[in-house]
């Protein structure tokens, strides 16, 4: 048994990125996610690794560029405006196709915004954000254990697929505490790292880290490798949770800290004898459509719930392709759903 | 036969892409020279900027990393933390190091980050077509100048191993000039001194190498030559400004 221990999420973030072998990190402080920096900062010198407080996000993620060009597991963390900052250096390491990690723990936008809760960053993590033809794998975890898992796997994802894997997180999740089961020893994926810019030793041709490519029919050629390891990975890592919606009339899509909320909406509403189910992405790109392909016949309604003005909304509408209506409610600004607002829109469906 | 005479081992023998009479193929014969003689190649790790050698990595022998514009100190910062034992250099022009990329290279020296920067400075930008650089001179005309880079209008040009030195993470800081066979010697040993420094572990280095952009400058190869020597080293003054007294 590994230890089992009492944690806020920002930490678990941090100490689940040590335990996948991360030794290196860069980061610059903002609010509500500066607790992984306080941790790292302590830790790294512990652990033989690097705690790095950049000028600027953009100087940040371009450290992360250049450790992540020598093949070595690297991590930047950062809230919604700072990830703003990050997108030159997160298209340019998805253009390199470099394996890195990068944590957004929302908060309320746009501009400066607020502190509190949000999901208004889906399109900006799951869309590119950047410049260019590229995903990154974005993982959102809803739970304290998973912001453990999740933080592990994005790193053997980012390896093996050798792109940018994001941990999408809210306020909620960073600063909330719960308890956390660690395992003794995590699963590791050793990837090949033999493209890496790490000095030749006299022993092999240069290695190039590069994003650029004047020709465009080499552009090309390179564009459509991305594509076609996008499309394996569409294939092969959607991940989603379905809670309830074996039965369910109305099945509701959430994510994050929205989707602990939601399932207890599906409590509430049992009890009232309206059954509702949960379908909760985990991987929210690649979306996970096959999830819908499963529940699609039995519900009458769809409705998605989100921290924000409803962007996974169109990625829900893509993957029902009209079959079932889909509703949506959500909140906006660091205001966070309630039970009974997402309880009153279900009657409110019912009713229609 | 004795070879007296030959190409680095850490220069790809391919055609440059550069314009006749640009000294970047000069600049980067000295930092070519500079691995062999020191035997670094296997270890350095190099970082391209953006700017007319943005593809510097087809010539350099050793593995290289192509950075965004003005990011290359934070790269090789990334690259460095991550392999202390490796030699780091950056190559980085005028607008990308003193413009865009003014807080990186502003806080890489400030960490006294034990990397070497090559700086070269032709008062213009090349790759784009002639714009004004913050190295350009007052008067000199840019296709952004076209009436003269008026103080008042554009402000003053910035003498970068100046504003450097007054720092105290900079262990060497030196500006020389590519214009003539004496001062390309005097270059080359400011710039294997400067890898010295950073083998021997003492922190940030860089060295400015006064240029040509003859395509830019709307001059032949040898009249840009003298408008380094006739002008531009009036106000970019040639010398040591950190690390006078360093030994390696």
């Amino acid at each position: 048994m590994g230890e089992r221990l009492l944690m806020k999420g920002n930490e678990v973030i941090a100490e689940a990125a040590i335990r996948a072998g991360c030794r290196h990190y860069f980061g610059y402080p903002i609010t509500p996610q500066t607790e992984i920096a306080h941790y790292m900062a302590k830790k790294m010198p512990k652990v033989g690794g690097v705690f790095l407080q950049a000028e600027s996000e953009v100087s940040a993620i371009n450290m992360v560029y250049g450790a992540a060009s020598t093949g070595k597991r690297v991590m930047t963390s950062s809230s919604s405006p700072g990830i703003s900052l990050k997108q030159e250096g997160i298209s340019y390491a998805s253009g390199a196709q470099l394996p890195a990690v990068i944590v957004n723990i929302m908060r309320g936008g746009p501009g400066l915004g607020g502190i509190q809760p949000s999901q208004s960053d889906y399109f900006q993590a799951t869309k590119g954000g950047g410049h260019g033809d590229y995903h990154l794998i974005v993982l959102a975890p809803s739970s304290v254990q998973e912001l453990y898992e999740l933080t592990v796997d994005a790193f053997n994802l980012a390896d093996q697929y050798r792109m940018v894997a994001m941990i999408l997180g809210d306020g909620v999740l960073g600063q909330m505490m719960e308890v956390v089961n660690f395992r003794d020893e995590e699963p590791i994926v050793k990837a090949d790292k033999s493209w890496a810019a790490s000095g030749h030793g006299m022993k092999r041709e240069h290695n190039t880290v590069t994003s650029i490519h004047l020709d465009p029919a080499v552009l090309e050629q390179w564009n459509i490798a991305l594509q076609d390891k996008y499309k394996t990975i569409s294939e092969k890592e959607q991940r989603f949770e379905l809670y309830k919606c074996d039965d369910a009339e109305i099945i509701i899509v959430a994510y994050g800290s929205v989707a602990r909320i939601a399932k207890n909406v599906v409590q509430v509403a049992r009890e009232e004898g309206i059954k509702v189910g949960l379908l909760r992405p985990i991987t929210l790109w690649p979306f996970p459509t096959k999830a819908f392909e499963q529940v699609i016949d039995k519900p009458n309604a769809f409705l998605t719930v989100e921290m924000s003005s409803g962007q996974m909304l169109e990625d829900v509408m893509l993957a029902v392709k009209g079959r079932k209506p889909v509703h949506f409610t959500g909140r906006m600004g660091g205001m966070i759903p309630k039970v009974d607002d997402i309880m009153a829109k279900i009657r409110e469906i019912r009713a229609d | 036969m004795a070879v007296v005479f030959d190409r680095p081992h850490a220069l790809v023998d391919i055609p440059m892409h550069y314009c006749p009479g640009c000294t970047h193929g000069i600049a980067h014969r000295l930092v070519a020279e500079a691995l062999d003689e020191l035997d670094i190649e296997g270890r350095t790790v190099g970082v391209s900027s953006v700017g007319c050698s943005y593809n510097n990595y087809f010539y350099f022998n050793c593995d290289m990393i192509q950075a965004a514009h003005g990011r290359a100190p934070a790269v090789a910062t990334g690259v460095k933390r991550s392999l202390p034992d490796n030699i780091v250099f950056t190559y980085q022009g005028d607008g990308d190091l003193a413009a865009i990329g003014t807080a990186e290279i502003v806080h890489a020296a400030a960490r006294g980050e034990n990397i070497t920067v090559i700086f070269i400075n032709n008062t213009i930008y090349g790759m784009t077509s002639g714009q004004m650089a913050p190295t350009t001179l007052l008067n000199q005309v840019t296709t952004t100048t076209p009436y003269g880079r008026d103080a008042k209008e554009h402000g003053n040009p910035i003498r970068v191993c100046e504003m450097l030195s007054t720092l105290k993470g900079p262990a060497y800081i030196e500006r020389a000039s590519l214009h003539d066979i004496k001062n390309i010697k005097k270059a080359k040993e400011a710039v294997k001194k400067a890898f010295k420094v950073q083998m021997a572990g003492k922190g940030f280095s860089l060295v400015e190498l006064l240029s040509t952009c003859p395509t830019n400058w709307g001059l032949d190869p040898l009249e840009s030559l003298d408008r380094v020597k006739n002008e531009m080293m009036e106000y970019y003054p040639l010398g040591v400004f950190a690390g006078k007294d360093l030994e390696v």
